[in-house]
């Protein structure tokens, strides 16, 4: 069978580092391709090369049996290339439907043709499960994960013969995985390629039919079955080297018992997100909220930091209450919060990768108001080396970083003394198998220092397996509170779909 | 588990920075960047500067050439800089009102407030130093409210200073009957400002370098700097990582009005008055200034340096018509085009950086 894309020797080079040295992709018409690797492995700057983002400096791209060379993403898309990048980029005044046709407005002698782009819209969020979407709504409003929805329904908006998806599923909860899936289905058996990343393994399982993998910049393996290799064959392809994906040792159930409540949270409602929440964190304890996109957990959390106003409830850290609406003073109380989404809520895309860690904590590297540059570099550096965040240099601009690297540090900002309470929103989004591994290593350590730790995952194994206690919501209610022990991944599942349409 | 992974992570080649010694810092966010090591990045920070720098020089050159005798005179240099003063003050703050996110047109209304709230007999009764300290209180007072306004009453920026503009000069006009209040002879201290020179320069050149000076470290060394840029690069990131984004704001526009006050003391040194009609049209000298050193409307990028070296550009250009007797009409299509090369330039850099 011929092929519909043949990448051959890409190569990128950008400042200080060689991002791409010497890549080889092939990919068939109607198959998913999954590509693997590493943070940093240089996945995204490849599919960015291919939508026209970047242009190489060396290598030759192949597009149905012609050498094509794209100077900008538009001309990618003319030729039948559509791509979903990492980070998100739409426009959050605009509405959705105008998003999905931005660039390709349906247009009568220059006028907009809003109801006949609200139809399409609506047909298009309908086919990914999400008809209740409106097409008139304001981007800016929906969760990440309806954002993340509605720039595929932008991808499928085009005439493709090939769509890249570069980490879709991070943003999704479960039961909205298998709608994309059903998607890639419809459109691969339309002969339609699907170029796939992502750092969940058992994804490509279910979905990919080949797979390559990047490492440092090169090609580690081409065009490897997707079902038949074995896990440990991909992960030491990837990493070099072999990696157990465990989750680290928990405390024996019962231990934190009599120890102090960090955070006791009675009655708490947001009034069309959750209704009357109560629960608490104790003293070196790990407490996983487990439900849909939806369900309220996002919202819960960022209640509890005061980032979100109650109607009604109350939250107590240490014994003092947070008062709403100021994250200055739930800091001052000693709490942290990771965001969901990192590129609109947690990073500071115009400074370096060590000035992005230490803006949280900076009163704490200053004296009067004068920051110790020195004592804050060093602080930085400390961690960069302890979360393994490459490239290693934390002077350099956060942008030019790996989304899974950009999302270390933003877990490394709250790696600081004087933490009684961290609130983990979807952690390790974009995180590689590995560096995981490591991320739940310092969790657990952190809690076994006697912080308390509120964990939001959209991944069900990864809250039963490091969380000790596990709150289950569905539509914004708690319907279930028990020890992670006692729980598995098919019940949770169940708990939290039951009712849903699935 | 951890050791597998240190050790592992130990024996991994990522490709390593090329120049040890980069000083990406240097230039925060510039990030030009061709593919050539990190180090080019510092040195393109500082290339942004250079081209200011660069025309700054040609400038000079145009003036010396067209007219030689009149433009290297030491009286002139001294004009050039007392006429930058009184802007430059206020562009500092514009400076920090800018890369926190936000824009303040109420600039020279409020300095002309300042001003003639300095000179009511009133308030020269008390002498020198009390005119001072009122100018630089209204000025201050005004921002803050400015500042309330916008960060509490979630005002558009834009809108609530440009309120602030129109009702700071109506009530400088009203206060002063629209006439021009002359600093009274007991409070010549004021007027020193400008006639007493240390090393050839009017004391007020001092007071300019004292702002821009202390300007520069609070932005790039303090806590309060950090948290500007952090403020206007990306205000809910900000919020979350415990910042309190509405006081910040609030202090940003009070202290541009304190700018403004301290503008008011330097205009009322070198014209000896008080007037509703000061500083017209001061916030596009201001404001263009800082676009043009480089600082992104948008906020969250950008340095003093770069503002002082626009504001020197434009003061430039204004002597240089004047001195070639030229009309003051070509001297603003001048300006215009200055502007839009620099934003050009601007938006080629921020292009090649990808
Ligand atoms: N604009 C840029 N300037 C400089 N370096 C960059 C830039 N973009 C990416 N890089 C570097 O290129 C390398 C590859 O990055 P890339 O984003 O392709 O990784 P990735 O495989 O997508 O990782 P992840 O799984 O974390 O998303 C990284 O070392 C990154 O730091
Ligand atoms: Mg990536």
């Amino acid at each position: 069978m011929s092929d519909l894309l043949v990448m051959r020797g890409i190569v990128k080079q950008f400042p200080g580092v060689r991002a791409l040295d010497g890549v080889d992709l092939d990919v068939r018409a109607g198959e998913v391709h999954c590509l693997l690797g590493q943070n940093g492995a240089g996945k995204s700057t490849l599919i960015k090369i291919l939508a026209g983002a970047h242009r190489p400096d060396e290598g030759t791209i192949t597009l149905g049996g012609e050498e094509v060379r794209f100077a900008n993403p538009i001309a990618a898309i003319k030729s039948g290339i559509s791509t979903i990048y990492q980070e998100l980029d739409l426009v959050d005044g605009l509405s959705v439907a105008e998003n999905i046709f931005l660039g390709h407005e349906q247009a009568a002698y220059g006028f907009t043709r809003r109801g006949e782009m609200n139809k399409e819209a609506s047909k298009l969020l309908g086919r990914l499960g999400h008809g209740e979407i409106r097409p008139t709504r304001e981007v800016g409003r929906l969760s990440s994960a309806g954002k993340q929805i509605v720039s595929m329904a932008r991808a499928l908006s085009h005439e493709t013969r090939l769509i890249v998806m570069d980490e879709p599923s991070a943003a999704l909860a479960h039961d909205e995985v298998g709608n994309l899936f059903r998607v890639i289905r419809d459109l691969t058996a339309q002969g339609v390629a699907v170029v796939y990343i992502s750092h969940r393994l058992e994804e490509i399982r279910e979905i990919g039919d080949r797979v390559t993998v990047l490492k440092d910049g090169r090609t580690a393996a081409v065009g490897l079955p997707a079902r038949e290799t074995p896990t440990s064959t991909v992960v030491s392809l990837m990493t070099g080297r072999d990696v157990e994906y465990v989750f680290p040792q928990r405390p024996a159930p019962g231990s934190h018992e009599g120890r102090p409540e960090v955070l006791k949270v009675e009655g708490l409602t947001v009034a069309g997100h959750f209704a009357d929440v109560s629960f608490s964190v104790r003293e070196g304890e790990i407490v996983g909220l487990a439900g849909l996109v939806g369900s309220g957990r996002s919202e819960i959390v960022e209640a509890v930091y005061g980032a979100r106003r109650p109607s009604t409830g109350r939250v107590v850290l240490s014994g003092e209450t947070v008062r709403t609406g100021s994250t200055t003073r739930s800091v001052r109380l000693g709490m942290g919060l990771a965001p969901e989404e990192r590129k609109s809520q947690a990073l500071l895309m115009n400074e370096s990768v060590g000035r992005n860690i230490t803006i949280a904590g900076l009163g704490r590297y200053a004296r009067f108001g004068w920051v110790d540059r020195r004592a804050e570099r060093e602080a930085a550096d400390r961690l960069v080396k302890t979360l393994d965040i490459r490239p290693p240099d934390s002077r350099r601009p956060i942008r030019t970083l790996s989304g899974g690297n950009q999302q270390k540090a933003v877990f490394a900002r709250w790696l600081v003394e004087g933490r009684k309470l961290l609130l983990l929103d979807e952690p390790t989004r974009g995180v590689d198998v590995g560096a995981r591994a490591e991320l739940y290593a310092v969790i657990r350590r952190l809690a076994d220092e006697g912080v308390g730790v509120l964990l939001v995952s959209s991944e069900v194994p990864e809250v039963l397996g490091l969380a000790d206690r596990v709150l289950v919501l569905r539509e914004g209610k708690v319907i279930h509170q028990s020890d992670a022990r006692d729980l598995d991944e098919s019940r949770v599942l169940d708990m939290i779909m039951e009712g849903s349409a699935l | 588990m951890t050791d597998a992974r240190a050790s592992g992570g130990g024996s991994q080649s990522t490709p390593p920075p090329v120049d040890e010694h980069a000083r990406v810092e240097a230039a925060p966010g510039k990030g030009g960047g061709r593919p050539n090591g990190a180090g080019i990045l510092g040195r393109v920070g500082e290339a942004r500067h250079l081209g200011l720098v660069v025309a700054l020089v040609l400038l000079a050159v145009v003036g010396l050439v067209t007219t030689p005798g009149s433009f290297a005179t030491s009286s002139n240099l001294v004009s050039i800089l007392a006429l930058a003063s009184t802007i430059g003050v206020i562009t500092v703050g514009m400076t920090f009102v800018i890369i926190g996110g936000g824009i303040d047109l109420s600039v020279g209304a409020i300095m002309a407030l300042a001003s003639v709230w300095a000179t009511t007999l009133a308030t020269q009764s008390y002498g020198p130093w009390v005119m001072s300290i009122c100018a630089i209180l209204v000025g201050t007072g005004a921002g803050l409210l400015n500042g309330f306004l916008i960060s509490y009453g979630r005002m558009v920026p834009f809108i609530a200073t440009l309120a602030m503009l129109v009702a700071a000069r109506g009530l400088a006009q009203r206060m002063s009957d629209r006439r021009t209040q002359l600093v009274q002879p007991d409070n010549n201290a004021i007027v020193e400002l400008s006639t007493t020179r240390v090393l050839g320069l009017p004391l007020l050149v001092y007071i300019f370098a004292f702002v821009v000076i202390i300007g520069w470290i609070v932005l790039n060394r303090t806590t309060f700097g950090r948290r500007t840029y952090a403020v206007g690069g990306n205000p809910e990131a900000a919020r979350l990582a415990g910042i309190d984004v509405r006081r910040h704001t609030m202090m940003l526009y009070a202290l541009s009005g304190l700018c403004c006050g301290i503008a008011a003391v330097i205009i009322m040194a070198r014209t000896t008055t008080g007037s509703s009609t000061h500083g017209d049209l001061y916030e596009l000298d201001a404001i263009a200034a800082v676009i043009i050193g480089g600082t992104l409307l948008t906020g969250g990028r950008g340095t003093i340096i770069g503002s002082i070296l626009g504001l020197l550009i434009f003061t430039l250009i204004t002597n240089l018509f004047i001195l070639n007797g030229l009309n003051t009409s070509d001297q603003l299509i001048a300006k215009g085009l200055i502007i839009v090369i620099a934003v050009l330039l601007q938006r080629r850099s921020l292009e090649t950086r990808t």
